[in-house]
């Protein structure tokens, strides 16, 4: 299986719009969204049937009991996430209570507790989610709010795809913003990033830092433009910054008010006819050729 | 007065609102809290006066210690930790541990002691009367928690100074630290199918946190605002609507700030201000009139 995973560093350049574009041009029978804490991929694939839906357990969470509980503050002195509360009641009666949201369930109060009141309790930190007929396998996720463990689930949405969809060729995924946990998760074991760019300043520098990570992690890298008119010098110089470093630069897609309708709909940008849409089908071609066409050297 | 400026989905203009209140209220602080892609900086290209690098305590071993049992190992919920089979020899993977501690506590033969390891810095700069803190993430690193805390731990009195905190995109642990001592939350929405969708996420987060908020619509066209129409339905106060605006658009794609260039939007973002400040002030009253 060979996958191409859409990224961008900045938030809001268009990762999912090409990645619906993609997947509609392609017929792609896998592909997934890996941004777990915001993802909106499904909103536009139509899946039209309803996912096979599993509980994630993401880290466990400590407990105190109460009852077994002396009051010793060990668990509040070795705790370095400051999960442990002191609950005042009446001013007077103190419970020690851990504060799930900061908990990040690595044991300690547990090991250190000398009365055995601490114990580390499984704790449901989202939802994964299964499309699969016979015609495709789409694996998302939305973690719960208030949790915080996003790149272990990452791992599980990938995972959940590849096991559901092992012969297929082409798989597609959408990434989430930034650089840090979920991306890191989500660029391992891919064949190729196409990095979506943005003719903003921001989007520029956001631009470096992601195919920073990406190259860390010894990945391949092609890079487009969305909105690329809405500043033409900036275009210019992410096409002057690809070239000087050597990264195929496989394309530039308008900023297009018809894109925007179509995805309020509910539809990709190749659904209907806009200027966007035949953009990206260019973008979309370019990106399968080089994705499939250096076998030899990856392998 | 701390205000967070949060979205759910990326690019629907956390910067441009978080810096533009900031500029337009001259004496503030800027705290950008996106560390894995901060930008605030390339809009007030503060003068660097001080740098400070974060680290976080991880574990190094002793290998001529170490006698392999393995209780480190079978501790750590992390898998950052590995022990080759009848070499006495434990590796650690950096990128994974979570700096609890509890190997270096448990190790019988205080094989594990604590090192630090630089994972990004904070930068503290002015621009005009504003003062720009920047939290940037090393590539690579996994986590910028330590850093927000950093950033917001600088924070805890601001002695009436507004203080906006700019937010990472999404709705998870980097943007509840970022929002978790916030006197109130701004979330900016922008109308389409997406913004919508992750504008709920964002607002179910702020309700869970039990935090005063309110909505600020960005990119605003004629016709009908699926964001708007979702506040209407859940009640949602809806305190400024910032239109789409192609002049505005490429002031803040060339990463200039917009109160500082135009009187226009000078405007917009002096009276949102105003609004935010009204609402801050106003939610304090309620507070401490429930508490007498």
């Amino acid at each position: 299986m060979k996958q191409l995973l859409i990224l961008s560093g900045k938030g809001g350049t268009g990762k999912t719009t090409i990645a619906s574009a993609f997947i509609k041009l392609s017929g792609a029978r896998a592909y997934a969204d890996c941004d777990v804490d915001a993802p909106n991929l499904h909103l536009v694939t139509g899946q039209g049937f309803t996912p096979k839906k599993t509980d994630y357990y993401g880290l466990p969470k400590a407990e105190i009991n109460a009852e077994r509980c002396i009051k010793c503050n060990q668990c509040r002195q070795k705790c370095r996430f400051s999960a442990i509360l002191i609950e005042k009641k009446h001013l007077v009666e103190k419970n020690y209570q851990v504060d799930p949201f900061a908990c990040e369930g690595c044991g300690v109060c547990e090991a250190v507790c000398p009365v055995g009141a601490i114990a580390l309790k499984p704790a449901v930190a989202g939802e994964l989610m299964l499309y699969s007929n016979e015609k495709k396998v789409f694996s998302t996720a939305q973690l719960k709010m208030g949790s915080g463990t996003s790149g272990m689930l990452v791992t599980e949405v990938k995972k959940q795809m590849k096991s559901a969809a092992a012969d297929t060729e082409l798989a597609i995924i959408d990434g989430s913003p930034g650089i840090g946990c979920p991306v890191i998760a989500s660029l391992s074991g891919v064949d190729m990033v196409l990095i979506v760019a943005e003719p903003s300043v921001s989007g520029i520098s956001d631009m470096e830092r992601i195919i920073k990570t990406a190259t860390k992690f010894g990945t391949k890298i092609a890079v487009c433009i969305n909105k690329y008119n809405t500043n033409i010098e900036n275009t210019e110089k992410i096409e002057e910054f690809c070239a000087k470093q050597g990264l195929p630069f496989i394309g530039k897609i308008p900023f297009d008010a018809e894109a925007v309708k179509a995805i309020n709909n509910g539809q990709t940008i190749v659904d209907i006819e806009c200027p966007s849409g035949t953009a990206v089908t260019a973008v979309y071609h370019k990106t399968i050729a080089l994705l499939f066409e250096e076998d030899g050297r990856s392998a | 007065m701390r205000i967070a400026v949060l979205s759910g989905k990326g690019g629907t203009g956390k910067t441009l609102v978080s810096v533009n209140l900031a500029a337009a209220a001259h004496k503030a602080v800027y705290i950008d809290c996106d560390v894995e892609e901060p930008n605030g900086h390339l809009f007030f290209k503060p003068a660097v006066i001080q740098e400070e690098e974060i680290a976080i305590k991880i574990p190094a071993v002793d290998n001529t210690r170490c006698n392999g049992c393995r209780q480190c190992v079978d501790f750590c919920k992390f898998n950052a930790l590995a022990s080759i089979k009848n070499q006495n020899k434990l590796i650690i993977f950096e990128e994974v541990c979570h700096s609890c501690g509890g190997c270096i506590m448990l190790c019988p033969e205080k094989a594990l002691t604590e090192k630090e390891k630089v994972i990004g810095k904070i930068q503290k700069g002015m621009s005009d009367a504003v003062t720009v803190y920047t939290g940037i993430l090393n590539i690579g690193e996994a986590s910028g928690i330590p850093i927000i805390k950093q950033l917001l731990d600088d924070h805890k009195d601001t002695s009436g100074m507004p203080v906006f905190i700019d937010c990472p995109p999404g709705s998870a642990c980097i943007v509840m630290e970022s929002i978790k001592d916030a006197d109130y939350c701004i979330l900016v929405a922008e109308p389409t199918l997406f913004g919508v969708h992750n504008l709920n996420m964002v607002y179910e987060l702020v309700k869970l946190f039990g935090k005063q908020f309110s909505v600020v619509l960005n990119k605003c066209l004629d016709g009908e605002n699926p964001a708007e129409k979702f506040c209407i339905e859940k009640n949602i106060k809806i305190i400024g609507r910032i239109p789409f605006d192609t002049e505005l658009g490429i002031i803040n794609s060339n990463a200039e700030i917009a109160v500082r260039k135009n009187p226009k939007y000078g405007d917009i973002f002096s009276s949102l201000l105003e609004t935010v400040v009204r609402e801050v002030q106003h939610k304090h009253e309620t507070t401490s009139h429930s508490q007498r």
